[in-house]
């Protein structure tokens, strides 16, 4: 299994080589700085946290640190093709992710140590949303990031961990009563009051934050994750209707409040009336990216994404809007070979969940994997006007080190719990 | 519990698959229609990978170029103009945000080597290729020496106007100034909102009411049609009843009797006004047709840019055949009748060619990057204005205006000036549309021209006059 995992890890190597080199010839007048170092180190650092799970974790699944590879990679590059001094900061962070990930598999060995830390996790997730809404600073209209000495940090991807956790083990331990209703209700059963409090207050939660936050986004992606969790607890899909039709009533309300999800709003449904305005600029420029790609692409290095100021024509083409410029860049050929890896990774994590047989790890795989699948979905949702437009990140693709350590971690959790399924069933 | 996680997945993977739906909708359905898209900056990023060719005068002065610099890893080519407001409107300017005008968009094909032969055909591979595509240069009729010298005399004087200097023997624009200007490097927004209308070509599409020089044209139809000879006798009172009302000289001057070809030296209007309505419609505008009025002058400019000539209504139309007209007055270049100095300077130029009336050409050659001749344009007849013998009288009678008349201040040492001066009430108390036109030497031209000054308190021989003397030796001195 190790040795599949070496393999995959070695053509991920060579993709992100290619890669790299395509840039580099595309652009060699602007860089002279040499890029093969950095691709060095980042294979260096892939080898190591191989030999890292080859050492802790031999039966874990080979399937999920190659995808991270890939896409780290990919992103890795655009970054790169975009600003090399960013691309430096993101090849730190994805060492960093990676020390996280080891660092996980270690402490996390036996998966079943981090039930006991459920309402810790709970706990600390409460706390840096606080903080986020307290004492974050505004970017691009959402309320998503703290600032610590020089760093910016979004505790948004580390509380959507927590969380996880946290609910994977509050819902393995009350699944029973809450699937079983004590109390009818105009015909229809429903949980006693006690027992599904927690849930109620993470609806009212996540309505708080969209208001507090700013962002669409974030909210419903935290709220997707309790429903889709509270749904493979209980199997009772009228939670998650209620859930849903809540939400979106209380969404609709809190909307009215906030103009900067309004504006998003007007420029997920009207983009071309007012191309210039704030509304709009962003996700037309995204389209036109998209557009000018094709089935084939640019070709790395060589789309039109660069303003002759030297600034990105999208903004944020870095961070939320990566996803075009791949599809600018490798056309529709590599957007969707990208799309396909996430839904490869997500069916990994929940074959995880399938095969591991405690009801925890069951809860936390699929819950992770339901994390990273529906951001993916929201933010390239996004940037092709399939949904209003947020501020999330691409994982592991997108520039920032909160987005990349955060994912590294759900990869490191993953691993151990597919090692003890694994193990058991050998 | 295993099923409630497949039927997730399940979810979750139709989601994803969206996503890949939607990105084949744009890259491949909608993507042809976003290209066109006029807010889409990649089109206009596209066009800047051309070397757009140089636009130089025949002196050597260039009045265009592209310069080098990059864009996101590639080579693009700004547009720079390095005499600024020399020739603003005739050259025009290609622009991202305001697109383009003027010779720049009328050559356009030219400059960027797109034109339709196997030239334009070789470039279309190089820039699917992504080669840069180099466009052609373009060498102007223009003097810039003179271009120049036309624009200070006009700016010194602080007035909107134009002075058009064209070779009469091929159509040549030597000069074609238009003021007040602007910076086409720095200045395309605020000209756009500017009350001045820095924009506008006066030369081309300036309409101004003629005055006396258009008594050349009507000179011109009563001698070809036999209704005068220069020698017919006229009463020449200081007023005359024209259709129940009253139509005077200039200051009321009674001349007493003389014969035409002094009335049009002293520029006449009781006598010429008499001479039209003798003439009458049909003649009159047979000629000014003949002339070029009506139509637009069928040249290498934008058509929105160039303006016909002629008798206009109230609403700004050119008149219906069957509308009123008040001939007596079109006869001494009233009556809602508008010219371009343009059209003027044409009238000069057929007059000293001997009657033809030949297509404005601002091109002298056209060079390929490697400097081989592409094209070099040859004169293009329009068709006759009057006879020559005609064109001979006029010419002797406008040498008159200068030597004698009212033009002397045109007048250029060593140089025979022929002209006609022209000065039109606007209908603002004391102010004139003042006018000259003519041409040089008076016989064997090498120039003809119009030079038009918007609202002055002087008349076409005060103001126009020396503008044109000064443009004449400017031109001299470069050719001598």
């Amino acid at each position: 299994m190790r040795n599949r995992e070496l393999g995959l890890i070695a053509l991920a190597l060579l993709i992100a080589t290619a890669g790299f080199a395509a840039v580099q010839l595309a652009r060699a007048q602007e860089f002279a700085s040499s890029p093969l170092i950095a691709a060095a180190f980042f294979a260096g650092a892939y080898l190591v946290a191989h030999l890292v799970v080859r050492a802790t974790l031999p039966d874990a699944d080979p399937y999920v640190l190659p995808i991270t590879a890939v896409l780290t990679a990919i992103g890795l590059i655009e970054i790169y093709r975009i600003d090399a001094t960013l691309a430096r900061d993101q090849g730190i962070w994805i060492v960093i992710g990676l020390v996280l990930f080891i660092g996980v598999i270690i402490a996390f060995r036996d998966i079943r140590r981090l039930e006991t830390l459920r309402y810790t996790c709970g706990a600390l997730a409460v706390v840096l949303l606080l903080a986020t809404i307290t004492l974050g600073a505004q970017v691009n209209g959402a309320r998503l990031w703290i600032r610590i000495g020089g760093l910016q940090i979004q505790p948004g991807e580390f509380a959507k961990i927590l969380l996880v956790i946290f609910l994977a083990g509050y819902l393995r331990e009350r699944r029973e009563v809450l699937a079983a209703p004590t109390r009818k209700v105009l015909g229809v059963g429903v949980p006693s009051l006690r027992h599904s409090l927690p849930l109620l207050i993470i609806a009212g939660a996540s309505l708080v934050l969209l208001v507090a936050m700013n962002d669409l986004g974030s909210s419903l992606l935290f709220y997707v994750i309790a429903l889709a969790m509270l749904y493979i607890a209980t199997g009772r899909l009228l939670f998650v209707g209620l859930g849903a039709g809540l939400f979106a009533l209380g969404a609709a309300a809190a909307v009215q409040i906030t103009p900067h999800v309004q504006t998003r709003i007007d420029g997920w449904l009207h983009p071309w009336a007012n191309e210039q305005a704030q509304c709009c600029y962003q996700i037309t420029q995204s389209i036109y990216t998209i557009a000018d790609g094709g089935v084939l692409g640019a070709g790395f290095g060589r789309g039109l994404i660069l303003n002759s100021a030297g600034g990105t024509i999208i903004p944020f083409a870095q961070t939320d809007f990566i996803y075009s410029v791949i599809a600018n860049e490798m056309g529709l050929v590599g957007a969707a070979a990208v799309i396909l890896l996430y839904l490869l990774l997500a069916w990994r994590g929940f074959r995880i969940a399938t095969t591991a047989d405690d009801g925890f790890s069951k809860l936390l795989a699929a819950g992770l994997a339901t994390a990273v699948a529906f951001q993916v979905f929201v933010i390239v949702g996004g940037v092709i006007r399939l949904l209003p437009l947020t501020g999330l990140t691409l994982p592991f693709v997108s520039y920032g080190g909160s987005s990349v350590t955060a994912n590294f971690a759900i990869a490191g959790l993953l691993l151990c719990i597919s090692q003890r399924a694994n193990r058991e069933r050998v | 519990m295993n099923r409630r996680i497949g039927n997730l997945f399940i979810v979750l993977a139709v989601g994803l698959l969206a996503l890949i739906g939607m990105t084949t909708y744009w890259q491949v359905w909608a993507r042809s229609s976003l290209e066109a898209r006029q807010a889409n900056v990649r089109l206009v990023y596209r066009d800047l990978a051309i070397d757009r060719g140089a636009i130089v005068s025949s002196d050597g002065v260039t009045l265009a170029e592209s310069k080098p610099g990059t864009l996101d890893g590639r080579t693009v080519y700004y547009r720079h103009y390095p005499t600024a407001g020399l020739a603003a409107q005739l050259v025009g300017y290609s622009s991202l945000l305001a697109g383009r005008a003027g010779l720049e968009r009328s050559l356009d094909p030219e400059l960027t080597g797109s034109t339709g032969d196997l030239a334009g055909v070789v470039n279309s591979f190089d820039r699917m290729k992504g080669d840069t595509v180099r466009g052609d240069q373009v060498v102007l009729r223009l003097n810039a020496a003179a271009q120049k010298v036309a624009m200070e005399q006009l700016t010194n004087l602080g007035v909107r106007g134009s002075v058009v200097v064209l070779d009469p023997s091929n159509g040549g624009i030597l000069v074609m100034a238009s003021t007040p200007t602007f910076d086409p490097n720095t200045g395309l927004e605020k000209a756009l909102s500017d009350p001045g209308s820095p924009l506008l070509n006066r030369a081309t599409q300036g309409l101004y009411p003629p005055g006396s020089t258009f008594k050349v044209v009507t000179a011109a139809s009563a001698l070809d049609a036999g209704v005068v000879t220069p020698d017919t006798k006229f009463p020449g009172p200081a007023c005359i009843d024209s259709g129940g009302q009253k139509l005077c000289n200039y200051h009321d001057h009674a001349y007493g009797p003389h014969n035409f070809g002094y009335a049009l030296i002293h520029s006449i209007n009781t006598t010429f006004a008499t001479v039209g309505a003798d003439l009458g419609r049909d003649k009159l505008e047979a000629t000014m047709r003949g002339f070029g009025f009506f139509s637009r002058f069928p040249w290498d400019y934008p058509p929105e840019q160039s303006l016909p000539s002629g008798i206009f209504n109230r609403k700004g139309n050119l008149v219906s055949a069957d509308a009123p007209i008040d001939v007596p007055r079109v006869a001494i270049g009233q009556e809602r009748l508008l010219a371009t100095p343009l059209q003027m300077a044409e009238v000069a130029t057929a007059v000293a060619n001997g009657g033809q009336i030949i297509q404005p050409e601002p091109v002298q050659e056209v060079r390929a990057p490697d400097g081989s001749v592409v094209r070099r344009p040859s004169p293009v007849y329009l068709g006759r204005a009057m006879t020559t013998e005609t064109a001979a009288t006029l010419r002797g009678l406008m040498k008159q205006v200068v030597d004698e008349g009212t033009g002397s201040a045109a007048a250029v040492a060593g140089l025979d000036v022929a002209g006609k001066t022209g000065t039109a009430e606007t209908g603002r108390a004391g102010k004139n549309d003042a006018w000259f036109i003519g041409f040089a030497p008076a016989e064997a031209s090498r120039f003809a021209f119009a030079v038009l000054v918007e609202d002055v308190d002087g008349t076409g021989g005060d103001v126009a006059a020396p503008i044109a003397a000064a443009v004449l030796r400017a031109l001299t001195a470069q050719t001598t």
